[in-house]
């Protein structure tokens, strides 16, 4: 069984405290902490253990710049046996299309039969998956939280609304977004990643997978952000002030007066 | 010599020279005996390398006079203890005359000189007649009794009451057999006049000649030959029963506490002979299969008599989790004899973690090290946890609660993931004017450093004892600096919870900080951190915690404190495991909590080096265990048994867990926490 894995490398937010930056146009970027996006973290945990269970190999990819090999090694030193990188400055400030045209360009050079990418990333737009599938003409799944093979198709499991599970046959190949909880990733230290440091990625430019410059990057895209701010304090909205105790009182008094409270 | 009976050596059984019979149980008991020592020895010899048992032998021979000799750890349970010293002394006084007697049966003259008439014989006596007594009250204890340190729970296997109860009755066998065989020759003596050899009032041998004085002497020659071939048997049946079970320790015990660990507070290397640098060139870490174990962790296992010291002791398995030192010995030994068979092949060892250990039962420790304090017998239980959590981390098998830590130590160099920068925050300008914390980091120079490490810089609760600690020292007129943003997270916990490699990246930055700031000595407030400066980096300036530092300043008048003001309130101290037992600081605190004029101390039952562990430090936060109830809230229950109103401790990781356990338990009102750090600074004299 052949599996790509589409990660990609995000501020993490466990270890960083995000302020927005002088220009207000994005977030602080200096002094950030990066590590691949954690869904994408359960995606090659879960491609590993099917690979561990049914043969075959797990490939991670990643669209970015140089710094970007560094999460590959982090899923190589989980056990993804092959990175793919692709950089080149074309694709700056490409669009959910834009990755998703970079990706389906990747997965044709290979033969894979299944397909996966986090749910969704930092930017939370979740599309990149279903676009990926939709280029390719592949069936899709998209929030799976469970994964069965059964012959030459898949039994995936969704998350509903409210927490009801459902389950679908897919065929392969096919792509699957990956909901975080679907596994417990394995811990990955520093000796994991060192192990494979001197490993070759090969990393591919835009020329190299034939895509056309006008297809990506900021000229390819058709959505472009034009702002970045925190939404002002709204009317409603009243921020406590003072120790925990007093805001616990002031809580309750309004709470009291507004009949919430008895 | 004349005999009054005819010796076994010369005596027949229906034609059977009885000499045959000695001779071959003496062959067959020997050469069983050495088959199953071999078998024994041939995983020592496969497990991993530790040449460092043979080093510092002036030590060890103190240690093996006094832990072994003298069973100087025995009466800390007082009952059994004692039969357990009637016992062991009965054995070493008994050993020459055994060895006599299986000679005996060949040559019925012999004897070793000195050791055959005069007081040696009247000690053996009373030897067997006591521990006769003694096995009897211990098999009462043992199998109507039975305390509770001795049950199995169900999930461990079965009970060893019985194994336990059949080895008392064969050492009272052997008690009776060689008394027998000598009152039966004493009894023939009386009845023959002349000589007649001296029995002792009320030993097994008095009460038996004088039994015995009206037998036949044809009866008498029988239980003459037959106690000594029951004796003969039972001695090798003995022999060759002990490396089957937890009585193997009475062969093994004596080279377990020579080759006990002489170090305290610090874990072993991943690989004896292996240095730091070297680490890259491992192919594996850890211990993964039960090879992996070095020799003498594998001789622990041998070792253990199952007394149930460790886990009577042990916080994790009163509070429930799923951990009881005991059983990590047990099922270790149970792996080396599946593994190696007596007869038959060896099946291919299977990993650890899959069948012998459970992940929860190993990440359950705190490392406080109750265990291998109260173990009269040296086994070694922290640097085992320690490796099998390296094989695991190795393996990627670590709960998702302390990878995000582990992340964040990795990234930010704290386990909460906060901007380095952000370390100096606790001496905030309003403090900074009260006193002067130097900034090293920004080129001041200080005589001694004082090493806040994580928790006390970022924890806004523990941020109180870095301040406090601040305020102790500029009292104390230290001249003394900060590391700021670029201290390190000590790394103690991420040592011990098996993270080797990230452990030797803040090692080497802290190491290289410290040396770069150009200081002559350090202070730290958490025990923590102490200890694994002190004992696991290396080539760093002296360091004392700040118990040592206030104590030492007290008694040269270098700091005085104000009386309390509130004297109806009652102090407990509770020794943080890795101040107490760990590095022995068991005093200092105590001094100086003494020399606050008015304070009220009352000591807790468990204190000292039986101290009873918080609930564990670093890492120890962020994992989520199964249990029944906090560590912490039985401790501050153990505060109130004692009647305290306020429980004092040296280590933040203690204040965080007492405070919780004081809501927990819903103490609040009753019962307060505070730090060693902050008592003192509330009572300085300015």
């Amino acid at each position: 069984m052949e599996i790509l894995v589409c990660v990609k490398r995000v501020p993490d937010n466990e270890e960083n405290e995000i302020e927005l930056n002088s220009d207000g146009n994005d977030i602080e970027r200096d002094d950030l902490v990066y590590s691949v996006n954690e869904w994408d973290n359960y995606a090659v945990e879960e491609a590993i253990q099917m690979v561990d269970e049914h043969g075959g190999t797990v490939t991670v990819v990643t669209v970015g710049d140089e710094e970007s090999e560094e999460v590959l090694r982090r899923e190589m030193a989980m056990g993804a046996e092959k990175g793919i990188l692709v950089s080149d400055d074309a694709f700056e400030n490409s669009d959910g299309k834009g990755i998703a045209t970079i990706l389906k360009s990747v997965v044709e050079k290979g033969n894979y039969d299944i397909i996966m990418t986090g749910a969704q990333a930092d930017a939370g737009a979740a599309e990149v998956g279903g676009m990926l599938a939709a280029m390719l003409d592949l069936p899709y799944a998209s929030l799976v939280n469970k994964i069965d093979v059964a012959g030459d198709k898949l039994n995936v499991g969704r998350e509903v609304e409210g927490g009801d599970q459902e389950m679908n046959e897919i065929e392969l190949p096919c792509v699957l977004s990956i909901q975080t909880g679907i596994n417990e990733p394995r811990y990955v230290g520093i000796r994991g990643i060192r192990k494979v440091a001197s490993v070759e990625i090969p990393s591919f430019s835009a020329s190299d997978l034939g895509l056309a410059s006008d297809s990506v990057g900021e000229a390819g895209a058709q959505v472009k952000k034009v702002d970045y701010f925190l939404p002002d304090l709204g009317d409603g909205a009243e921020m406590l002030e003072g120790s925990t105790e007093e805001i616990i009182d002031k809580l309750i008094e309004m709470l009291k007066a507004k009949g919430g409270l008895q | 010599m004349s005999h009054a009976l005819i010796p076994p050596a010369q005596y027949s059984f229906l034609g059977l020279p009885t000499i045959v019979i000695s001779f071959i149980i003496t062959l067959a008991g020997t050469a069983t005996f050495v088959f199953l020592i071999y078998k024994r020895l041939v995983p020592l010899f496969g497990a991993a390398p530790d040449n460092t048992r043979l080093e510092r032998i002036p030590e060890r021979i103190v240690n093996t006079l006094k832990i072994w000799l003298a069973q100087y750890r025995q009466p800390r349970y007082m009952f059994a203890g004692i039969l357990h010293i009637a016992i062991f002394f009965g054995f070493l006084i008994l050993l020459i005359r055994t060895a006599s007697l299986v000679v005996i049966g060949f040559w019925a003259d012999f004897g070793i000189p000195g050791f055959t008439s005069g007081p040696y014989v009247i000690i053996k006596d009373y030897a067997a007649t006591i521990v006769l007594i003694a096995c009897v009250i211990a098999a009462v204890r043992r199998g109507i009794f039975t305390p509770e340190r001795y049950k199995v729970p169900e999930k461990y296997g079965h009970d060893h009451t019985k194994e336990a109860v059949f080895v008392l009755a064969v050492i009272s066998t052997l008690m009776l057999s060689e008394s027998l065989f000598e009152a039966a020759l004493i009894a023939a003596e009386m009845q023959k006049g002349g000589h007649v050899t001296y029995a002792a009032p009320l030993t097994l041998v008095w009460i038996f000649a004088n039994l015995l004085s009206e037998t036949s002497i044809s009866a008498l020659q029988g239980t003459h030959v037959i106690s000594y071939i029951v004796h003969d048997i039972c001695f090798f049946f003995f022999a060759c029963f002990l490396p089957f079970g937890k009585h193997f320790h009475v062969f093994t015990s004596i080279f377990n506490v020579v080759f006990m660990r002489l170090d305290k507070g610090n874990i072993k290397p991943v690989q004896y002979g292996i240095s730091d640098s070297q680490l890259d060139e491992l192919e594996s870490f850890g211990v993964k299969k039960l090879e992996d174990f070095t020799w003498k962790h594998m001789l622990d296992f041998y070792t253990c008599a199952d007394c149930g010291r460790c886990s009577d002791h042990c916080p994790a398995d009163a509070v429930g989790r799923p951990l009881s030192p005991r059983f990590i010995t047990i099922k270790g030994r149970d792996a080396i004899f599946k593994n190696y068979p007596i007869f038959g092949p060896k099946p291919e060892s299977a990993l650890l973690m899959e069948g012998t250990y459970e992940e929860d039962e190993i990440w359950s420790c705190t490392t406080c090290g109750a265990c291998e304090q109260e173990c009269p017998l040296g086994i070694e239980y922290i640097d085992k946890i320690v490796d099998l959590r390296r094989g695991m981390v190795d393996e990627g098998m670590v709960p998702q609660t302390l990878q995000k830590p582990l992340k964040a130590l990795e990234k930010r160099g704290n386990p909460w993931g906060k901007m380095e920068k952000k370390r100096l925050e606790w001496a905030d300008k309003e403090f900074v004017k009260t006193c002067e914390v130097k900034s090293l980091e920004k080129g001041e120079e200080a005589e001694t450093l004082y090493f806040v490490d994580s928790i006390s810089s970022f924890d806004e609760r523990m941020q109180e004892i870095a301040r406090s600690t601040s305020l102790i020292l500029d009292a104390a007129n230290v001249d003394f600096g900060v590391l700021g943003k670029l201290e390190r997270d000590s790394g103690s916990e991420v040592k011990r919870f098996g993270e080797e490699m990230l452990f030797q990246d803040l090692k080497e930055t802290n190491s290289e900080a410290i040396k770069e700031s150009g200081i002559k000595n350090i202070v730290t407030a958490d025990p923590h951190a102490y200890n694994v400066l002190k004992n696991d980096y290396k080539d760093l300036p002296p360091i004392e915690h700040i118990t040592q530092v206030v104590d030492r300043k007290i008694r040269e008048g270098k700091l005085q404190l104000n009386p309390l003001e509130e004297k109806d309130k009652v102090y407990t101290y509770h020794d943080p495991c890795y101040l107490g037992r760990h590095n022995c600081i068991y005093d200092a605190p105590r001094n100086a909590m003494d020399a606050i004029p008015g304070l009220t101390r009352v000591d807790m039952q468990k204190c000292r080096d039986r101290s009873f562990c918080c609930g564990g430090g670093g890492l120890m936060l962020f994992y989520e265990p199964e249990e029944e109830t906090r560590m912490g809230v039985l401790r501050v229950e153990m505060a109130k048994k004692a009647g305290a109103d306020v429980i004092v401790t040296a280590c933040p990781f203690c204040l965080v867990n007492m405070e919780d356990a004081i809501k927990v338990a819903g103490m609040e009102g009753s019962m307060e926490a505070i730090d060693f750090s902050e008592l003192i600074a509330r009572q300085l004299k300015s």
